[in-house]
C-alpha cells in the first residue's frame, strides 16, 4: 500500500531523509520511532505530497506519487502534528470542505461528518467557529477531516498529543477497525507504549536512516543478540543512543 | 544555585534583547537576492523622499515671498501635516498596542517569568512606539528638512527638531496603549480586535471625507473668501493650543523666524513624562485583567443556513471542489473583521472620486470637445491605479494566508490551478463590478460619447482582470506565509514590486490605446477619415497585453505553488 524506494531529502548540505526503503502492505498499522529531528516528519510529509523528495519514489495504493499526484492523493489522508486549520470555519464547514476537496459531497459525507464529530465529542461544537476550539478539540477535527473522505491509506504523524484520556482510547480503537477492514496506516509516534501495544510493525530511524524494521517479536529478537533487551523502549534507547541517564547525572549535578 | 530569597528583575534592555537580536539576524541574513532588493527599496525611497522634499521646499520658498501672509501660510502647513501625524500615530499605537500588549506570541513567556510590571510595561510600549512610529519619522525627515533649508534653521535645527519630535510620538504611543488598556478589559481581545479594526477604518473613512469637505487647497486661492479678514482669521487660529502638535509647530517655527521659544518644549518633555508615569499606574492596576481576559475568545457560531443554501445553488454548476473553494474564500473574507471593513474605506475612496469627478468644471468656457473626452480617457487610468491598490489589499494576501493551512491543501488530491483560479474569481468579480459601476457612473456625469463609453468600459474590463491576475502572481511568487495580519502583507517587497508592475501595465494600455482613441477623436472633430488598421492595432494590442498579464502571473504562480515546501 505505501512502498517507499531510496528515498531521499536533502536541504542543502544536511540529508534530512537518506536512502529509505520501506514497505507497508495493506490492513497494516505501521509505527514510525525515533528521536526528535531523526527525519520522521519529513518522511511523513514526502508520502502526504507536501514535501518533494530529493530522490527515490514514493508509492500509494500502487499510484506513483511523483507521476500522478492527484490520483495518489486521493487515496490517502494526512493528519499533521500542528493542527492549523481555518480559524473562520466552522467544524461542520471545514469537514464539509475537506470532503469537497477530494470531491465527495451530499447524504453519505453529512453524516459521516456528524458521526465523526459525535465521536469525538464535538458535535456540540460543530457550528463553532475553530477559533474557538482548543488544541486538542482542533486535533479531533483534524483527525476527523482525515477519516471524512474514507481514504484507503492514512498518514499521521503524531496523533495523540494534546489529545484526552478518553480520545486516545477512541483514536486507537479507531486505528485498529480500520486496518482491520483493509485499510492502511503508517504514524509516526513519541508514545512506545502505544507503538508497542498498538503497531503491527515498527521502524526506528535516526537520523535519517532506518536502522530497525519489523515486528515486536523481531526486534526483540534481534536486539537480544546485542544485549537481550526487553521492552521497545530499551531497544529505541539502545539503537538512539542510550547514554540518558548518565547525562541526567551530569546535568542535575552541575 | 540563584538565592530564593533574592528578587529576579530582568531588565529592559534584556527584554528587548530578542527584539533586537530578530531584527538584526534579519538585517544580516544573506538571501538570495537582498541586495537587489535593499536597491530597488532604497531607491524608491530615495525617491519619495526626494519628491516630499521638492514639494514642500518649493511650497516654502513661495509662502516666504508672499509678504505678511507667507508666517501664517506656512506655521497652517506644518500644523495640518502635525495634527496629521498625530492622528495617525494615535491610531496606530492603539492597534499596535493590541498586538503588542495582548496578542503576542512571547507574552505567556514574559507574563509567565519573574518580570517587573514597569519593566514589561516600558518594553511592551517601546515595541509599540516603534512598531507604529517608523514611518511617520521617515515621512517627517524630507518634511523638517523642507522646512530647515527653505527658511535656514542652520546646523542647530535638526537637534531642536529632535528635542521636539522625540516627546509628540512618546504621547500618542502612551495614550494609544492606555486606551486599549482600557478596551481589553471590557471586551475581549478577538473582539477588540474587530472593534478596533472597524473603528480605525471609519476614523480613517471619516478623515478622507473630512479632508474633502474642508477643500484645504482653498487656502491657497485667498480670493475664495469673502473677505481678506476671513481669511487672515482663519490662518491665525492656533489648530489647538493644548495639543502636543501645536506645541512642535510653535517650536519649530519659533526657531525658524528667529524668535526661540523654549515653553512649548518644556510642555511637550513634561507632557510626555506625565502621560508615562500615568499610562504605567494604568498599566500596573488593569493589565493583568486584561491580559487574563485577552485569552478569552470570543464566542461565535456561524449557523447561516439561508446563505449556505444560496452559496451552494449559485455555484453549483462549478462543481464539488471549485464551489467549496469558493464557498471557503467567501467565508473567510466576510468571518474576518479585518478584511472586510477595508470595503468601508473602499466605499468612501469611490464616494471621494465620484464626487471628484462631478465638480470637474467640464462645462466651462474653454472646455473643448477633445477635454471633455480626453479626461475620461484618463479617467481610467486613475480608476486603474485605484483598482490596483486595492487589489494590492485583498487579492495580493490570499496565497500568503494559506501558508499555515497549506499542508492540507497540498496534501489533499486538489490541482493547485484550481486553488489560484477560485482566488482569482472570489477576487476578481466584485472588483470587476466595482471599476464597471466607477466607469459607468463617472461617464454618464461626465455625458461622454458612446465611442469613449464603449473604450472605457472595455478598457477598465480587460485592465481589471489583469490587475487581479498580476496580484495573485506576484503574491504567490512573493508569499509571506508566516504573516498572520493580513494588512502587513501588501506592504512588502512583493507588494511594492507589484504596484510597480500596476503601474507600468495601466502606463503600456493606456499608451498603446491613446493612439486610436485620438485618431477617432480627431475624425469626429475635423470629419478626417480613421483608420481601422491603427484602431485594431492599438485596441488589439492593448486587449492582449491585459490577456497576457492576467494568465502568465497565474500560470507561473501555479508552478511556484507547486514547488512550494512546507
Amino acid at each position: 500500500m505505501i512502498s517507499l524506494r531510496k528515498l531521499t531529502k536533502r536541504y542543502g548540505s544536511f540529508t534530512a531523509v537518506d536512502q529509505i526503503d520501506l514497505e507497508v502492505p495493506r490492513g497494516e498499522l505501521f509505527g514510525f520511532l525515533g528521536p526528535n529531528g531523526a527525519g520522521k516528519t519529513t518522511t511523513l510529509r514526502m508520502i502526504a505530497g507536501i514535501l518533494k523528495p530529493s530522490g527515490g519514489s514514493i508509492s500509494i495504493a500502487g499510484v506513483d506519487l511523483a507521476a500522478d499526484p492527484i490520483g495518489a492523493k486521493m487515496r490517502l489522508g494526512f493528519i499533521p502534528d500542528r493542527p492549523f486549520i481555518y480559524e473562520k470555519l466552522t467544524g461542520a464547514e471545514f469537514l464539509r470542505f475537506v470532503a469537497g476537496l477530494y470531491d465527495q459531497e451530499g447524504a453519505e459525507v453529512e453524516h459521516r461528518a456528524r458521526e465523526l464529530m459525535a465521536l469525538f465529542d464535538l458535535e456540540e461544537w460543530r457550528d463553532e467557529l475553530v477559533e474557538s476550539y482548543s488544541h486538542g478539540m482542533r486535533q479531533k477535527l483534524i483527525i476527523s477531516s482525515a477519516f471524512v473522505h474514507r481514504p484507503e491509506v492514512m498518514v499521521v504523524d503524531e496523533p495523540m498529543v494534546g489529545l484526552d484520556p478518553k480520545a486516545t482510547k477512541i483514536l486507537k480503537d479507531l486505528f485498529r477497525e480500520y486496518t482491520r477492514r483493509g485499510h492502511t496506516i503508517m504514524m509516526s509516534t513519541h508514545t512506545l507504549e502505544v507503538a508497542e501495544t498498538l503497531c503491527d510493525r515498527v521502524a526506528i530511524i535516526a537520523k535519517g536512516k532506518i536502522l530497525a524494521c519489523g515486528t515486536m517479536p523481531e526486534l526483540r529478537a534481534s536486539a537480544a543478540g546485542t544485549g537481550g533487551a526487553e521492552g521497545l523502549e530499551q531497544i529505541f534507547l539502545r539503537l538512539t543512543g542510550d547514554n540518558a541517564a548518565r547525562q541526567l547525572v551530569e546535568v542535575l549535578d552541575a | 544555585m540563584p538565592d530564593a530569597g533574592a528578587r529576579p528583575d530582568p531588565s529592559l534592555e534584556l527584554l528587548l534583547l530578542p527584539k533586537w537580536l530578530t531584527a538584526r539576524s534579519r538585517a544580516m541574513s544573506n538571501e538570495h537576492g537582498r541586495g537587489g532588493r535593499f536597491t530597488i527599496l532604497g531607491g524608491i525611497g530615495l525617491l519619495f523622499w526626494g519628491f516630499i522634499f521638492t514639494v514642500l521646499y518649493k511650497l516654502l520658498v513661495y509662502f516666504r515671498n508672499v509678504p505678511d501672509l507667507g508666517p501664517f501660510l506656512a506655521g497652517k502647513l506644518l500644523g495640518l501635516i502635525l495634527i496629521g501625524f498625530f492622528s495617525i500615530l494615535l491610531l496606530s499605537n492603539i492597534i499596535t498596542a493590541l498586538s503588542s500588549f495582548f496578542l503576542a506570541q512571547d507574552l505567556d513567556l514574559l507574563v509567565a517569568a519573574p518580570v517587573d510590571w514597569l519593566t514589561l510595561y516600558s518594553a511592551k510600549l517601546l515595541e509599540t512606539a516603534v512598531a507604529s512610529t517608523w514611518m511617520v519619522v521617515l515621512m517627517a525627515v524630507p518634511m523638517f528638512a523642507a522646512f530647515g533649508v527653505a527658511y535656514h534653521g542652520g546646523l542647530v535645527f535638526p537637534l531642536l527638531v529632535v528635542a521636539a519630535f522625540v516627546p509628540f510620538l512618546v504621547v500618542p504611543a502612551v495614550i494609544g496603549s492606555a486606551i486599549t488598556l482600557i478596551l481589553v478589559n471590557v471586551f475581549p481581545a478577538r473582539r477588540t480586535r474587530d472593534i478596533l479594526s472597524v473603528i480605525a477604518v471609519l476614523v480613517a473613512g471619516g478623515i478622507v471625507l473630512l479632508f474633502r469637505i474642508v477643500r484645504p487647497e482653498r487656502l491657497a486661492r485667498p480670493e475664495g473668501f469673502r473677505s481678506l479678514v476671513e481669511f487672515v482669521t482663519i490662518l491665525r487660529t492656533p489648530t489647538s493650543p493644548f495639543l502636543p502638535s501645536e506645541w512642535v509647530q510653535r517650536a519649530v517655527l519659533g526657531w525658524l523666524n528667529n524668535r526661540p521659544d523654549y515653553l512649548p518644549l518644556y510642555l511637550l518633555w513634561s507632557t510626555a513624562a506625565a502621560a508615562f508615569v500615568v499610562g504605567a499606574l494604568l498599566h500596573r492596576a488593569l493589565y493583568m485583567d486584561g491580559f487574563s481576559k485577552a485569552q478569552e475568545s470570543a464566542q461565535r457560531w456561524a449557523r447561516n443556513h439561508a446563505t449556505h443554501r444560496i452559496g451552494y445553488r449559485v455555484l453549483a454548476p462549478l462543481g464539488i471542489l471549485r464551489r467549496e473553494l469558493m464557498l471557503k474564500e467567501l467565508r473567510l473574507f466576510f468571518r474576518d473583521t479585518t478584511q472586510w471593513s477595508q470595503l468601508i474605506l473602499l466605499a468612501v475612496l469611490v464616494i471621494v472620486y465620484v464626487f471628484n469627478i462631478k465638480y470637474l468644471p467640464l462645462r466651462g468656457e474653454g472646455i473643448t470637445f477633445f477635454l471633455r473626452n480626453v479626461i475620461p480617457f484618463f479617467n481610467v487610468l486613475l480608476a486603474g491605479f485605484v483598482l490596483a491598490s486595492i487589489a494590492a489589499r485583498f487579492i495580493f494576501p490570499s496565497v500568503s494566508l494559506e501558508g499555515r493551512t497549506l499542508w492540507l491543501l497540498k496534501s489533499s488530491p486538489m490541482p493547485v490551478r484550481d486553488l489560484l483560479w477560485a482566488k482569482f474569481w472570489v477576487g476578481t468579480l466584485p472588483l470587476l463590478i466595482l471599476a464597471l459601476g466607477i466607469i459607468g457612473v463617472t461617464n454618464v456625469l461626465l455625458q461622454v460619447s458612446d465611442f469613449m463609453f464603449a473604450v472605457s468600459v472595455m478598457t477598465i474590463a480587460m485592465m481589471t482582470l489583469a490587475l487581479c491576475g498580476m496580484a495573485l502572481g506576484f503574491g504567490t511568487l512573493y508569499p509571506q506565509f508566516e504573516t498572520e495580519n493580513a494588512a502587513q502583507i501588501p506592504t512588502s517587497f512583493g507588494g511594492l514590486l507589484y504596484m510597480i508592475a500596476s503601474v507600468a501595465l495601466i502606463a503600456v494600455v493606456i499608451v498603446l490605446e491613446a493612439r486610436p482613441v485620438y485618431s477617432y477623436l480627431s475624425a469626429q472633430f475635423y470629419g478626417t477619415p480613421t483608420s481601422r488598421g491603427e484602431m485594431v492595432l492599438g485596441f488589439g494590442l492593448a486587449a492582449a497585453v491585459c490577456v497576457a498579464a492576467t494568465l502568465v502571473p497565474i500560470g507561473i504562480a501555479q508552478r511556484r505553488l507547486e514547488a512550494v515546501e512546507r
